[in-house]
């Protein structure tokens, strides 16, 4: 796993991102950028060369389930990795992530070890 | 008899919309045209009156309540910047928080890094592999790291204190959303005696899959996933 990728991280609220990023620099990845919702992440991922997105589901403006779909539905990101990081539990909706596309899906409140686990699962399947 | 005769007549009406049409008469067409839509008028707008009248007379009496119009005028909104202030007190805590561990993280990784390599030297040392010259520098050394870990200790305490108070935000958010809790469940009351004031209520169907948020137990009923194992299944059961 390239640990200099670039990620983008999309949540409406500032802690929560903040959070993401200080384990993801446990994890050895630096080079992260912050969203706080799906308008603002889809002209970022278009512009810039992204290789992994994490985001929440539940956000004004444009939710991360229209973002995953937005990003499916765009011939240059429909290969990015997207996980999602949601207090969203429902069975419905974990189904009809699935079904957009999603590589991966983390309930919070959730752990370091349990987001370390996903990313490394999604970099296995993507290599 | 009376439909035979209604029928008929709207018949005759539509044959001469037709006729007049064809005559290129507009103004007869447009007047065979209110004829035919005006008993569907007449029906729709007494219901129209009825209904504005029934609301009217509720919205009289719920009013006339001197509790509702505390609610709408200062406890609603007053709820709201509770609520408000709860996620700015949360906020202001996290990042409190994130930046005592941010900033004390370097600083216990500088004493370990430290301790590290004089703990290396001393036990040459205590082999009695060191020479003089190098046990004089080990010696100022272990003088400077006694020191730092001093100083070190201190802004760690300082920070696991800051740490430690920005806590106090879960007693009073706590205290703030149990009053709105409470004002929640008075309004609630008061909107189940205006539904049966004006009539009943009539369930609407939710197609879309609605956002629960995070779940709260007690309030959450719906088919929900109980931990990241649960997800980890249903996404394997999916295929993924």
């Amino acid at each position: 796993m390239d640990k200099n990728m670039k990620i983008l991280v999309v949540d409406d609220f500032s802690t929560m991102r903040r959070i993401i990023k200080n384990l993801l620099r446990d994890l050895g990845f630096t080079n992260v950028q912050e969203a706080d919702d799906g308008t603002t992440a889809l002209p970022m991922l278009q512009a810039g060369d992204f290789d992994f997105l994490v985001s929440d589901w539940n956000m004004p403006g444009m939710t991360g389930i229209d973002l995953l779909r937005a990003v499916r539905a765009d011939p240059k990101l429909a290969a990015l990795p997207v996980l999602l990081v949601t207090a969203e539990s429902k069975r419905e909706q974990i189904v009809e992530a699935a079904e957009a596309g999603v590589n991966g899906y983390v309930v919070k409140p959730f752990t370091a070890g349990t987001l370390q686990e996903k990313i490394s699962k999604i970099f296995e399947r993507v290599s | 008899m009376e439909k035979t005769s209604n029928a008929e007549e709207r018949l005759a009406q539509a044959r001469a919309l037709v006729a007049s049409l064809e005559a290129g008469d507009e103004v007869e067409a447009d007047r065979i045209t209110e004829e035919l839509s005006q008993g569907k008028d007449d029906d729709l707008f007494q219901e129209v009156g009825r209904l504005t009248r029934e609301l009217h007379e509720a919205i009289v009496g719920f009013l006339l309540d001197d509790q509702i119009a505390q609610f709408a005028q200062h406890e609603i909104p007053d709820a709201a910047d509770r609520l408000r202030h709860v996620i700015t007190m949360t906020e202001e805590a996290a990042h409190k928080t994130l930046s005592a561990v941010e900033d004390s993280l370097p600083v216990a990784e500088e004493l370990e890094t430290r301790a590290n390599d004089l703990g290396e030297r001393w036990g040459k040392f205590r082999n009695r592999k060191l020479d003089l010259d190098d046990f004089r520098v080990l010696s100022s050394e272990i003088g400077d790291f006694l020191d730092l870990a001093n100083a070190h200790s201190k802004t760690l305490n300082g920070k696991l204190s800051e740490v430690l108070m920005a806590q106090g935000y879960q007693d009073l958010t706590g205290q703030i959303i149990r009053r709105v809790i409470s004002l929640v469940q008075d309004v609630e009351e008061k909107l189940v005696r205006l539904v049966a004031i004006s009539g009943s209520a009539r369930a609407v169907k939710q197609e879309e899959v609605e956002l629960e948020g995070p779940v709260v137990p007690g309030v959450t009923k719906s088919d929900v996933v109980n931990s990241q194992d649960d997800v980890d299944d249903l996404l394997s059961s999916l295929g993924f």
